[in-house]
């Protein structure tokens, strides 16, 4: 699994880091990190729901 | 269950169709709304879409394409009424057709409150934003430079205000209370949002209550209680919605400020609420019955009323009492204002990461010990901090020593 983020459409509510802090981290500098790329399938679902819940639609995930 | 019938095609109905096929639902699915238009996104409609520049794209609240569901999808088509015999459950439509369904969801949401009850209300250029059609209406006003008139400084009163003095336009608002959102926010908080307003040259008028609109035709001004008149050539009412139950009025549900449920969403044998329109007891906070106008709420319930209805079983033993912290975000000026919990102007107050004077905070909210509540001004990354550390019941006092050893 593989997580991307439109940048263009984020904007670092920090929705995502709430669901699934493992994967997802707004800094003090107000951007958005994904801190790993290719989580472990163990967090699909954590991923999938933040996905779901962002409310830009920023989040996919490929495989 | 081989028929599920979901009424209301918005983020909450939506929500709950996808979830449905995710979890393998492979019956007759019906989506019935009552706008012409697929589910499409609200928030953008006080923000972006006011800002010039009007761009529908944006709306979609799906990326993959609609035919995946495989929907029977009936737009523009009102639901008039439920049959709740469990013989022969349906949702009842305009025109006197039926949709039979195993399974009911309602998420037919809110609509604006007006002032209808006022002279001039019907006046044109007295306007109130809840649909697309409502923000093209609007946007369309906003390219003739109108003097605007907001009534009520809430969320998304404040909105369209932030969003038309981003556009240069005098903008004028009047909030009946003394300071804007004092209820929820309490004094402190409402004047640091009132005075954000002011920054920002908006004419600000407190504890304005509005008597009526005047004008040939069209609005030229809004008359108050006390007597002085403003100037108005488009007036933006803002005064919070009502729960749209007004096609249930009979059906044998609860209705109470929305449809009210049991803690897992169930309003009736079969059916289940989301979204707006639901109201139910958040064992989160001991049980007290809430109804919840936001985003990330609808879209929570969605999902956790869909898996109610196909996961609970024949003896109800799989259903789930639904227990989120509320979730709340508003945009105006530069500022991101996001609140986590339940809270009101009555609960103890911390100010931590950073000062109200630069816009730039977190309010924390504390009852009985408990951390109920965080309200920030854009800091986002401490505002979902908190935000689990209430679903984790965190104490008070817990709250403030992160803060402190944060900063
Ligand atoms: C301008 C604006 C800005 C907002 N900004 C924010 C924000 O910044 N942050 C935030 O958290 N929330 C925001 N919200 C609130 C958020 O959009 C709502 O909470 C959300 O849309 C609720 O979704 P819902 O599916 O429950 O209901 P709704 O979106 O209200 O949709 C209900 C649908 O049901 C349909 N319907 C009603 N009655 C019937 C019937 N009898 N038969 C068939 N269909 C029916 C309606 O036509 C409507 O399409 C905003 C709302 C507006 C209007
Ligand atoms: S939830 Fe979406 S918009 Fe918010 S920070 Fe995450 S990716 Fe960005």
């Amino acid at each position: 699994m593989k997580v991307v983020v439109d940048f263009d459409k984020c904007e670092s509510n920090a929705v995502c880091m709430g669901i699934a802090p493992e994967v997802f981290e707004v800094r003090d500098d107000d951007f958005l990190y994904i801190l790993q790329e290719e989580p472990d399938e163990s967090l699909r679902p954590k991923v999938e729901e933040a996905a779901r819940m962002c409310p830009k639609l920023a989040i996919t995930i490929e495989g | 269950m081989e028929s599920i019938a979901v009424v209301g095609a918005s983020l909450a109905g939506l929500r709950a169709v996808e979830t449905l096929r995710r979890e393998g639902f492979d019956g007759r699915l019906t989506l019935i709304g009552a706008e012409n238009h697929l589910p499409y996104d609200r928030p953008p409609l006080s923000k972006v879409m006011l800002a010039g520049g009007w761009d529908e794209s944006n709306l979609s609240l799906r990326t993959n394409p609609y035919d995946d569901l495989d929907l029977d999808l009936r737009l523009g088509t009102r639901a008039s009424g439920l049959d709740l015999d469990p013989a022969r459950r349906a949702v009842l439509l305009d025109g006197g057709d039926r949709v039979q369904a195993d399974g009911i969801l309602l998420a037919t949401g809110s609509q604006a409150r007006t002032m209808d009850g006022l002279p001039g209300h019907e006046l044109d250029g007295v306007c109130t934003l809840r649909t697309v059609d409502d923000a093209r209406d609007i946007a369309a006003r906003l390219d003739a430079s109108p003097r605007v008139v907001v009534v009520g400084a809430g969320f998304i009163g404040s909105e369209v205000a932030a969003t038309c003095r981003g556009r240069g336009l005098d903008v004028t608002v009047l909030e009946a209370l003394p300071q804007p959102m004092v209820r929820g926010l309490g004094p402190m908080l409402g004047a640091v949002c009132a005075q954000l307003h002011r920054d920002h040259g908006v004419d600000l008028h407190l504890g304005a209550g509005v008597e009526g609109f005047e004008g040939d035709g069209r609005v030229e001004r809004v008359r108050l209680v006390d007597g002085r008149t403003i100037d108005a050539d488009l007036v933006v009412v803002g005064i919070g919605v009502v729960p749209a139950t007004d096609w249930l009025e009979g059906s044998g549900l609860t209705l109470d400020n929305g449809v009210v449920c049991d803690a897992t969403l169930r309003a009736a044998p079969g059916v289940v609420a989301a979204g707006d329109v639901c109201r139910w007891p958040n064992p989160l906070f001991d049980g007290e019955l809430m109804r919840l106008e936001h985003w990330t709420n609808a879209a929570e319930q969605g999902v956790a009323a869909a898996l109610r209805l196909v996961r609970a079983g024949p003896d109800e033993a799989g259903a789930e009492p639904f227990a989120p912290v509320p979730f709340v975000w508003s945009d105006q000026y530069d500022v991101k204002i996001q609140s986590a919990g339940r809270f009101t102007g009555e609960d103890e107050v911390a100010i931590v990461h950073g000062t109200t004077e630069e816009y730039r905070f977190v309010a924390l909210f504390g009852r009985a010990g408990r951390l109920i509540g965080a309200l920030a001004f854009s800091r986002p990354r401490n505002l979902m901090q908190y935000r689990r550390m209430i679903f984790e019941r965190a104490s008070f006092a817990a709250a403030l020593e992160h803060a402190h050893a944060a900063s």
